[in-house]
């Protein structure tokens, strides 16, 4: 994680010291659901963390560290929730840390647990990521009051919904790809048994025919607000020798941060974004996106951003996203199938939602996907972002351990 | 997997601080926003070691949406790094100490060699005796609204019922802990305080640190880059933290083990330390850190008034590692123990092994 600048130096000076490469070993969703009134907060992560220790077929006691992540205190009224989850998450007598960077953060979360690995601090670490939404109501959660925000946004989609007009004018994108995405999403959503929502009988027209949410955005174009938790244990390659099943090996990982407004922000393509995806293909010896990924669960939490997304990670040129989309590239069974786990738009857990991308990922790699499962998934990304479309988090895992 | 015993971890790298500044604490900043509070520091910190925002590998940063009473507080203060062209960044919601235990796991890992850390608050806008209490288990604990001076007296109580204080013991803490106070011109209670009235007993306004504001930032480099850019670098020879149980019913409050822990993942029993900078926002937290620590009469303890002089929330324990850090710089220090807390009564303790050249 170096910027342009030092990368010349933190380039020698890295592999001088050799990181450890850090594998996937264990993986744990909750099903995903619009309240789970049934569990405490601590419930709740807990049922994630020990799915997966189970995956593992590892215990409490082989964890080292647990690095925990979520959206902003203010979703279930629990400041700095960490102190009070570490009983239910095995962190007594260990480390734990508690990462926040808005809608990345689940990302960057499982980032900070696996430098833990490939900086030889810890052996085996659990990372996990949460969001309880049912106990309040994030949309207002996410609206400013004065002083500090004009009362004009409402939600995310208020933010985002001028971006998502900017693209279209400026790519001539025909007004419905948002809507095939959406119905992509969700179709997807129908073979993942841990997806929020399962519309069976989802149709295109009655995607197109949903309420005007924000313009140009439909209800149906939206993510839901949901309860969950992913969990992931991350290990070395000690510990991946011992993995009952085939693990995820990180090849890539990077985040990077811009500020919310400056003059000569692009908010329909960031810079940040572009450089996070430059700096994990460097790390992962990938050349052209297009060819040598097979798979990717990109953080679409509007339908609009998989064309968006497409073009700032590299998939396709500038103004050619939504042809992809269009064409049904992006489709479970296109050649650049983009989240079959059907995505933000169908789970959305805000603070996990980020490393359920990177979990779906790494499920793909080991083969473990399911009924969503992309034969042949070799290399897959996993992306997240947040704030002002201002902080990214991604990372590239492959069934294969990194080249170095 | 073997039972795993406290061994003592050594760093793949030598990192080092190389700068620390924070701001005068004060009170009451209502004329600032956050990111004017920070700026200076930031400034500082970078004309220290004459490094701008885009020389830096990896930034991480240390505040809590609570005390600022909105979602993604932090962003703003983003916008105040000047984070353009982009920069590899990330965020913890604790105090700045464990943002500082973030980046040295960056630097760990080869992927970048300088880090900047800051962490600010702003405890002013609220009360945060009852502002802490939403940080307690949120079924059985926050209904009750347990201040955080409630509970850091039954902590106090509990070390006098078993004979390891009384409150002459804890003035003195108290006392000595404001006349250093007055050599640090950050400080915002310093000189003769009066152990005042009982706030909630046996805790008197004296064992309580002050409410105010204020915000610190540290730069960390590693290997000949730390030599570079600082004289005589403090090198983190060790750091670890460790957490214990929420409830309180289930600890021993006389004592840390996970402070001790974390001492032993260090190597801070290596070898003695002539210093410690210890976040014991309470008198008698410094009482349970001493005995964690093993520190003798011969260590000075919280030569900068530590929070008893200054606790600007997610900001006094990275000030801690700043503060032995900064002894370092000077040559007033060889090897220094510096510790930074969280939650309720001591909960989740980190410490840092800090060190010179030997000359």
């Amino acid at each position: 994680m170096s910027n342009s600048v030092s990368n010349s130096v933190s380039d020698s000076m890295g592999s001088s010291v050799g990181k450890e490469p850090v594998a996937v070993v264990g993986i744990g969703q909750t099903k995903h659901v619009a309240a789970r009134r049934d569990v405490s907060i601590a419930g709740l992560v807990r049922e994630a963390a020990q799915r997966a220790l189970v995956d593992a077929e590892l215990t409490w006691a082989d964890i080292d560290a647990v690095v925990i992540g979520k959206a902003p205190d203010f979703f279930e009224g629990v400041m700095m929730p960490e102190l009070y989850l570490a009983d239910a998450l095995g962190a007594v007598g260990k480390p734990m840390l508690r990462v926040h960077t808005a809608g990345s953060v689940g990302g960057s979360t499982a980032l900070v647990a696996a430098n833990l690995v490939a900086g030889r601090v810890h052996g085996t670490v659990l990372t996990l990521a949460f969001e309880k939404q049912s106990e309040s109501n994030a949309m207002w959660g996410l609206s400013l009051p004065i002083p500090f925000q004009q009362p004009l946004l409402a939600g995310a989609g208020g933010f985002f919904a001028p971006h998502v007009r900017a693209y279209m004018r400026r790519t001539g994108a025909p007004d419905t790809v948002g809507s095939l995405v959406a119905y992509k999403d969700r179709r997807n959503a129908l073979k993942n048994p841990y997806a929020h929502l399962h519309e069976e009988d989802i149709t295109l027209e009655k995607v197109q025919a949903s309420p005007m949410l924000w313009d140009p955005i439909r209800y149906s174009e939206t993510c839901p607000s949901s309860d969950g938790a992913c969990a992931m244990i991350l290990t070395g390659r000690a510990g991946a020798a011992r993995s009952p099943r085939p693990p995820a090996w990180m090849h890539g990982g990077a985040m990077r941060s811009e500020p919310t407004l400056f003059a000569g922000k692009d908010f329909v393509s960031p810079q940040a974004g572009k450089d996070c995806a430059a700096d994990v293909y460097r790390q992962a010896g990938i050349t052209d996106p297009r060819r040598e990924i097979d798979a990717a669960e990109i953080y679409v939490p509007f339908s609009w951003y998989e064309p968006m997304w497409l073009e700032n990670l590299g998939f396709a040129a500038e103004g050619e996203g939504w042809k992809l989309t269009e064409s049904g590239v992006t489709e479970l069974d296109g050649d650049l199938p983009v989240n079959m786990s059907g995505g933000v738009l169908s789970t959305n857990p805000i603070g996990a939602s980020g490393m359920i991308r990177f979990a779906e990922a790494a499920l793909q790699v080991r083969g473990q996907a399911g009924a969503h499962q992309v034969e042949g998934a070799r290399r897959a990304l996993g992306h997240a972002y947040g704030g002002g479309a201002q902080f990214f988090a991604m990372w590239l895992v492959g069934a294969e351990p990194p080249a170095t | 997997m073997a039972p795993r015993k406290p061994s003592v971890m050594r760093p793949a790298r030598d990192v080092a601080v190389v700068a620390f500044g924070q701001t005068d604490h004060l009170r009451s900043t209502d004329e600032l926003s956050e990111v004017e509070m920070l700026m200076p520091v930031l400034h500082q910190v970078l004309a220290a070691t004459g490094l701008r925002t885009s020389d830096i590998g990896f930034t991480c940063s240390g505040s809590c949406d609570y005390l600022a009473g909105r979602a993604f507080s932090f962003t703003m203060a983003l916008d105040g790094v000047g984070a353009w062209p982009p920069i590899s960044e990330s965020h913890v919601e604790m105090d700045g100490a464990w943002a500082l235990y973030e980046a040295w796991t960056a630097l760990q890992t080869g992927e970048a060699d300088t880090a900047l850390v800051y962490s600010y608050g702003k405890s002013s806008p609220g009360s945060v005796r009852d502002v802490l209490t939403r940080q307690l288990d949120p079924y059985y604990l926050a209904p009750l609204w347990p201040d955080s001076v409630a509970l850091a007296a039954l902590q106090a109580q509990a070390l006098i019922d078993a004979g390891e204080t009384d409150e002459p013991a804890l003035a003195g803490v108290a006392r000595r802990s404001r006349a250093d106070a007055t050599a640090n011109p950050h400080a915002q209670l310093s000189g003769s305080v009066a152990q005042g009235d009982y706030v909630v007993r046996p805790l008197r306004t004296g064992d309580c640190p002050p409410v105010g504001d204020g915000a610190a930032a540290v730069i960390l480099a590693a290997g000949e880059r730390a030599r570079d850019l600082c004289e005589r670098p403090a090198w983190i020879r060790g750091i670890d933290h460790r957490v214990e149980a929420h409830g309180l019913g289930v600890r021993d409050l006389t004592d840390s083990p996970s402070t001790r822990l974390a001492a032993e993942r260090a190597g801070v029993f290596e070898r003695p330390v002539d210093t410690a900078e210890l976040h014991a926002p309470f008198t008698s937290q410094e009482v349970v850190l001493r005995k964690a620590l093993r520190l003798g009469d011969d260590v000075t303890v919280n030569p900068s008034g530590g929070a008893l002089a200054a606790n600007p929330m997610m900001a006094a324990g990275l000030i801690r590692i700043g503060e032995a850090a900064a002894r370092i710089h000077r040559g007033a220090s060889h090897r220094a123990v510096a510790h930074a807390t969280s939650g309720p009564c001591l909960q989740q303790n980190l410490v840092a092994l800090l060190e010179g050249d030997t000359r």
